[in-house]
């Protein structure tokens, strides 16, 4: 009834000054839009960041050949070979697991389909360490890897590449650069770790691929999967310690191989995401506090504005208790206005940062209660001392107000 | 002390003014809008309030329709003490127990006449139909069945009165209130209003009525006359001071 009246004062004087109220809420708006984003960014990225950490394995150092100066000339050459991997297993006790592998594209062949892919050449712990099941069939063994035996692993997409399955494909044979390979499994669908997609590789043994197809011992990276409770760094510095004495280099030369940390990588990832929630926590709580400031404002001027008003509505019958509630009110109508606004602002600016970023993004109902709750507090807050001067006023005092 | 604290006995007093006083400073300056105001008045009584320009007629009016707070004396409405009156009970009285005619009409600009009637209604909780009804009902009665829709600057100043007196009239109160009623009025809308005032004093209501003129005055069947904020004569309309 008088709640009801109430607002629709409100909603008539802020419709008599619209261009007014819309500078008003501006503060507001961009407030509660920069914590929609917060709120829809900050999880997108941080799922994002988890999924990848999960699927990149984010305790798994990756080494590689680098390249060597020598005379200013820059030699790209592969410096890792199998004894490399060999060595770390055997002298290093931080790692749970040492995979070395080569992979290149090549043309491969079942019945009457041709298709380019991946073809990695690895070791029998590589499904273990980087967290792949096998589907089908089983996966090479050390055998296999010694024998230099012709046997193929299917990653979960090459059957329906070679327009098959899974089931039909197993103990088939597919041509590797007219080099017949048994299938021997197919694997788990992993997803894409955001960098490349592991499901359409195609995996022989290391040994088969290097002496089979590249003919020659190098590997291109080995993979090695640290020790649980022992330091990134730890294991890094004997990494080097090893390899520096495998490849005989002296000291004070440079490494002939690079380390990569990717959870580093992640890290740095991470904090980033982390840097942009809190800049954006940044903005949404000085636009509040400053949309706020000027929600204050305009009511004192509102207030002012209309001493008449309340003087002729007081002596009218309106209790102090009616007056502080229009004002409360209209100052609350402004910033949920604002926060409608905002909200819209928000889902749009985070449509487009997760088009932008590649970042799940969900405006979800609990952002839309935050968006309310935000906006109609600052009302509160703010509006509440305007609202109380209102009420406060002299009867007769605001009737003779010009 | 003893004295304040006794209730007004007499149940026919509806408004008994004891000593009041109404003093403003400025500057080094003590102005006396009233001084020392005592009289009473019964239910149903007709008064008029008369005195020149700056004489305190709209400051006792003030008073005694709770909207201004005396500095001195006391004041008792319906047998209670103002004074004593919290805001919820002051806004009650200004809502149901009086109806307040301004001389300056004090109606709200951005509304129209009808929605300045109904205003009072509003806070006396009045459903949205009802308030119609009735504020339409207290616009015909002052003759502007015509004007409903028209906000005050559309509309004479004789209509802005008659607007505020249907505004004053819409609750029932039992206390009308009048600051120059009909100051701005031609003779012959004057005559309507104060015909309206007549049956609403047939009707039991009490009046209490500021006016310059005489014949306005002899409506009242009693004229108090003010004079530099004090009470100079209080008796029968008519007899001369
Ligand atoms: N807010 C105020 N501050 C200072 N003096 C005031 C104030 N209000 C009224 N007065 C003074 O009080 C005296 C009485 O004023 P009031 O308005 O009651 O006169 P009035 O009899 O109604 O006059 P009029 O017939 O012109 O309406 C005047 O001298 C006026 O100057
Ligand atoms: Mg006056």
């Amino acid at each position: 009834m008088l709640l009801g009246e109430t607002f629709l004062i409100a909603l008539q004087s802020i419709r008599g000054n619209l261009f007014r109220a819309a500078l008003t809420m501006l503060g507001i708006v961009i407030g509660v839009a920069a914590v929609i984003t917060m709120v829809a960014l900050g999880a997108g990225a941080q799922a994002a960041i988890d999924a990848q950490m999960e699927a990149l394995g984010g305790d798994i150092l990756s080494i590689g050949s680098s390249n060597r100066f020598s005379r200013g000339v820059s030699r790209n050459q592969q410096t890792l070979t199998t004894d490399d991997a060999d060595a770390l297993a055997r002298d290093s006790i931080y790692f749970d697991g040492i995979v070395p592998e080569i992979d290149n594209r090549q043309q491969i062949k079942y019945g009457n389909t041709n298709i380019n892919v991946t073809i990695l050449g690895t070791t029998p712990n590589y499904a273990d360490v980087h967290l792949f099941n096998i589907a089908v069939g089983r996966m090479f063994d050390s055998s296999d890897d010694a024998g230099r035996r012709r046997v193929a692993v299917l990653a979960s997409e090459i059957p329906g590449m070679l327009d098959t399955d899974a089931a039909g494909i197993v103990g088939r044979t597919i041509q590797i650069r007219s080099i017949s390979f048994d299938v021997i499994g197919v694997l788990e669908s992993k997803g894409s770790s955001g960098w490349r997609n592991p499901d359409d590789d195609v995996w022989i043994p290391l040994s088969t691929a290097q002496f089979r197809v590249a003919g020659n011992d190098r590997v291109e990276n080995i993979s090695a999967k640290v020790r649980e409770g022992v330091s990134i760094e730890l294991a890094m510095v004997d990494i080097e310690r090893i390899l520096r004495r495998e490849h005989g280099i002296l000291p004070g030369a440079d490494n002939d191989f690079s380390i990569m940390n990717r959870k580093q990588f992640l890290d740095t990832r991470q904090e980033a995401a982390e840097v942009f929630t809190y800049l954006l926590a940044g903005i949404a709580g000085v636009s509040l506090l400053v949309g706020g400031i000027g929600i204050m404002n305009i009511m004192l001027v509102t207030v002012t504005e209309r001493t008449r008003e309340i003087g002729i509505r007081k002596a009218m019958g309106a209790t102090n208790g009616n007056i502080l509630l229009q004002f409360l009110v209209e100052a609350m109508v402004l910033c949920l206005l604002g926060g409608g606004l905002g909200l819209a602002l928000g889902a749009g600016a985070s449509y487009f940062a997760s088009e932008f970023a590649g970042w799940q993004t969900q405006i979800s109902s609990a952002s839309i209660i935050t968006a309310f709750t935000f906006s109609a507090t600052v009302g509160l807050v703010f509006g509440m001392w305007p609202a109380k001067r209102a009420a406060s006023l002299d009867p007769i005092d605001a009737l003779r107000h010009e | 002390m003893n004295a304040v604290a006794i209730p007004e006995p007499q149940s026919d007093v509806v408004i008994r003014l004891q000593d009041i006083e109404r003093i403003y400073h400025m500057g080094g300056e003590t102005i006396y809008a009233l001084r020392s105001v005592s009289l009473t008045i019964e239910r149903n009584e007709y008064t008029a309030v008369m005195g020149p320009s700056g004489s305190g007629k709209s400051t006792m009016m003030n008073v005694i329709g709770c909207l201004d707070s005396p500095t001195g004396g006391n004041y008792w409405l319906n047998g209670r003490l103002v004074s004593a009156m919290n805001d919820r009970q002051l806004a009650h009285a200004r809502n149901r127990d009086i109806g307040f005619v301004f001389q300056t009409f004090n109606l709200l600009s951005r509304m129209t006449a009808l929605a300045n009637v109904e205003v009072p209604l509003i806070y006396s909780g009045m459903r949205r139909r009802e308030r119609h009804d009735r504020a339409q009902h207290a616009l015909e009665t002052v003759g502007l069945a015509d004007r409903m829709s028209h906000r005050p600057s559309e509309l004479s100043g004789g209509q802005r009165q008659r607007v505020a007196v249907a505004r004053a009239l819409v609750t029932e109160p039992s206390i009308l209130l009048a600051d120059e009623p009909t100051g701005n009025l031609d003779s012959a809308t004057g005559r309507e209003i104060m015909s309206l005032f007549d049956k609403l004093h047939d009707s039991g209501n009490t009046i209490i009525i500021v006016t310059h003129e005489k014949r306005v005055a002899d409506h009242a069947a009693r004229t108090i006359r003010l004079s530099d904020g004090a009470v100079i004569s209080d008796g029968p309309s008519g007899d001369e001071a």
